[in-house]
């Protein structure tokens, strides 16, 4: 276990340093600084401006104190937000993000799994349709046309739900659902036909025959089981989850660091978009270390080893 | 009881009881025998065939472009001249989905055929060759596969910059990962059967092996996975046109009609509902189709 661990997070490590390698190589190998689409500067304020943010530097240079300062988790200043450095955005934004992606992530597990089982019970009945129907959607409309229908449909036009901007609780529900509908997708596809297969298992014959009511057998029986697809799924879902908060956030006019990457895109603000890009991905491949550790208690089958199977 | 013995003849001669009596189904048939027989995979192609022919004959049919604009009719809603309406420029949205599914059919296709490539020689060589190079190959592999393709397309199109071709590029070499992946099991599977040892013993060289034996027979995992990476493409192209890195007018894709009419849903919402319409149809087309194509190629898997 401790020599599974520690390689784990040694290829972690790796892989982050990759990742701020080739943001950053692949920042600086755009053609022009990021100041020369500016209106024309006199050279002694472009020379100035340049020394500021230590553009003049060999490039080796630069990347070693890029690699220094990640390291301190220091990402530098914006190109944009006049006095703001990125670490400034990310404290004002990353509160919202992981909020919004909390409710989201509540929703996608508690919604999907929900809708899945009764598409399972009540198999090719009007739940059924209704969620498979629902999950088809999910998965075909594009993210930002259906967080624009869910604000305009539901947000504007019914007043049920603020449209846009934050600070209350109810601002959260349209975002959060625009969020989670993909993910809700294809966790209820997940659970139905696992729960499907379950549910002609002979434990289960054997657990009715004991007398025991529906929803214990369900809730304690079948659905242990059938979640282990879902459980699988929690890499691609956690990564969904940042990636569409760039999306939703920016629809919605939340404030958090979806909508300044977003932004920061049209800007071509670098270090913004670096700093996420490295943020998001380091974020991912914690979580993803602590997926594969949560695996081996929720299913002790899967062994751990030094190396990955073949 | 008794049975006469008359009841009782011998076999015509000369038929061969061992003989193989019925023309042998290939690979091909056989799938599209199964595939026939599901009527969401065969309604997905049907959808998906008339989105084909709109895309590529329907401007014949039209008597207005997809750039030209007409300030004379903007914001129309849709009636009998223009029946999906007009935009702020005046331009016939009906005629600039046809172009726009044109383009975002082509980014879909392309750069799978992009990624394809890649990803079966490298898929190929990891699988055949095996041993450190495989190991090697596979950790690259599992780099890449760490963090969503979404990231690096962004950065890619960011430093690419915008446009067709750079779609083209970006998610070619983004996607090849899964495609590798795939690849490179079917061929860990495939060669150590015995046909391989037979081709090899017979003298053929590597090249023939993978081309000839190993790569046919993982046509069928190839395909699918291919299937489901189309509307995958064409829904990042959406995307990409959403965060203003995808197509640049006057090109037109579904996904940048999409995101224009975006603006727009509070006065025309036909603008936006029309194209994010015809994007539904085809994800779902595509989808119906991966998945029968799946059952069709692979009946194991099938649930």
């Amino acid at each position: 276990m401790a020599r599974y661990l520690f390689g784990r997070i040694v290829s972690a490590l790796l892989v982050v340093w990759l990742v701020v390698t080739l943001t950053f190589f692949l920042m600086h190998a755009i053609p022009g600084g990021p100041f020369s689409s500016e209106k024309i500067l006199p050279p002694a304020i472009m020379e100035n401006i340049n020394q500021r943010y230590h553009l003049n530097d060999p490039l080796a240079n630069q990347y070693l104190d890029y690699l220094k300062n990640i390291a301190h988790f220091n990402f530098g200043p914006t190109f944009r937000y006049e006095g703001r450095t990125v670490n400034d955005l990310f404290r004002e934004g990353l509160p919202k993000t992981i909020a919004l992606g909390l409710v989201a992530t509540v929703l996608a597990l508690v919604g999907g799994t929900m809708m899945g089982i009764i598409a399972a019970l009540k198999q090719n009945k009007a739940p059924d349709y209704i969620a498979t129907f629902l999950a088809t959607i999910g998965v075909s409309v594009p993210s930002f046309v259906l967080a624009t229908f869910l604000q305009y449909f539901v947000g504007f036009k019914t007043h049920w739900f603020p449209p846009i901007g934050w600070g209350e609780a109810k601002n959260l529900v349209l975002p959060a659902l625009a969020l989670s509908a993909y993910p809700i997708a294809q966790i209820t596809r997940l659970t139905r036909s696992s729960m499907l297969d379950v549910l002609n298992q002979d434990y289960i014959r054997t657990a009715k025959s004991k007398g025991l009511p529906g929803y214990i057998i369900v809730l304690r029986h079948a659905l242990r089981n059938a979640l282990i697809p879902v459980v699988t799924f929690m890499g691609p879902f956690f990564a969904y989850i940042l990636t569409g908060n760039f999306v939703v956030e920016y629809v919605f006019n939340i404030p958090g660091i979806g909508q300044f990457f977003v932004t920061s895109i049209g800007n071509r603000d670098y270090p913004v978009i670096m700093g996420t890009t490295i943020l998001f991905a380091t974020l991912l491949v914690t979580f993803n270390l602590l997926v594969d550790i949560a695996y081996t208690v929720v299913d002790p089958r899967i062994k751990l080893t030094g190396r990955k199977g073949a | 009881m008794s049975i006469s013995v008359e009841s009782f003849s011998p076999l015509q001669q000369g038929l061969k009881a061992e003989g193989i009596n019925r023309p042998s189904t290939t690979l091909w048939q056989d799938a599209w025998r199964r595939f026939r027989k599901n009527p969401l995979a065969m309604g997905g192609l049907t959808v998906l065939a008339l989105i084909i022919l709109f895309a590529l004959f329907g401007p014949f049919f039209s008597q207005f472009d997809y750039k030209t604009n007409n300030l004379m009719a903007t914001n129309q809603y849709p009636n009998w001249i223009h029946p999906f309406g007009t935009d702020e420029l005046g331009r016939d949205i009906l005629t600039r989905s046809m172009f726009g599914a044109r383009i975002s059919l082509l980014i879909g296709f392309g750069s799978v055929a992009i990624n394809l490539t890649i990803g079966i020689f490298y898929g190929g060589i990891s699988g055949y060759k095996g041993s450190w190079l495989d190991n090697f190959m596979q950790r690259i592999v599992d780099i890449i596969f760490s963090i969503p393709d979404l990231l690096y397309v962004i950065l890619l199109m960011v430093t690419f910059g915008p446009g067709l071709r750079n779609i083209f590029i970006v998610l070619g070499l983004v996607n090849w990962v899964p495609m590798a992946r795939i690849v490179r099991g079917q061929i860990l599977t495939l060669r150590e059967q015995e046909f391989v040892l037979a081709a090899r013993t017979l003298g053929a060289d590597t090249k023939r092996i993978l081309i000839k034996h190993l790569l046919p027979n993982s046509i069928g995992q190839i395909i699918i996975v291919a299937a489901l990476q189309i509307p995958a493409a064409i829904f990042m192209e959406a995307f990409l046109s959403f965060i203003g890195l995808g197509v640049q007018a006057p090109m037109v894709s579904l996904g940048s009609m999409a995101s224009d009419g975006r603006m727009n849903i509070p006065s025309y919402p036909y603008s936006l509902i029309f194209p994010a319409a015809m994007i539904a149809l085809l994800m779902l087309a595509f989808n119906f189709v991966g998945d029968g194509l799946r059952d069709a190629f692979d009946p194991k898997m099938r649930k």
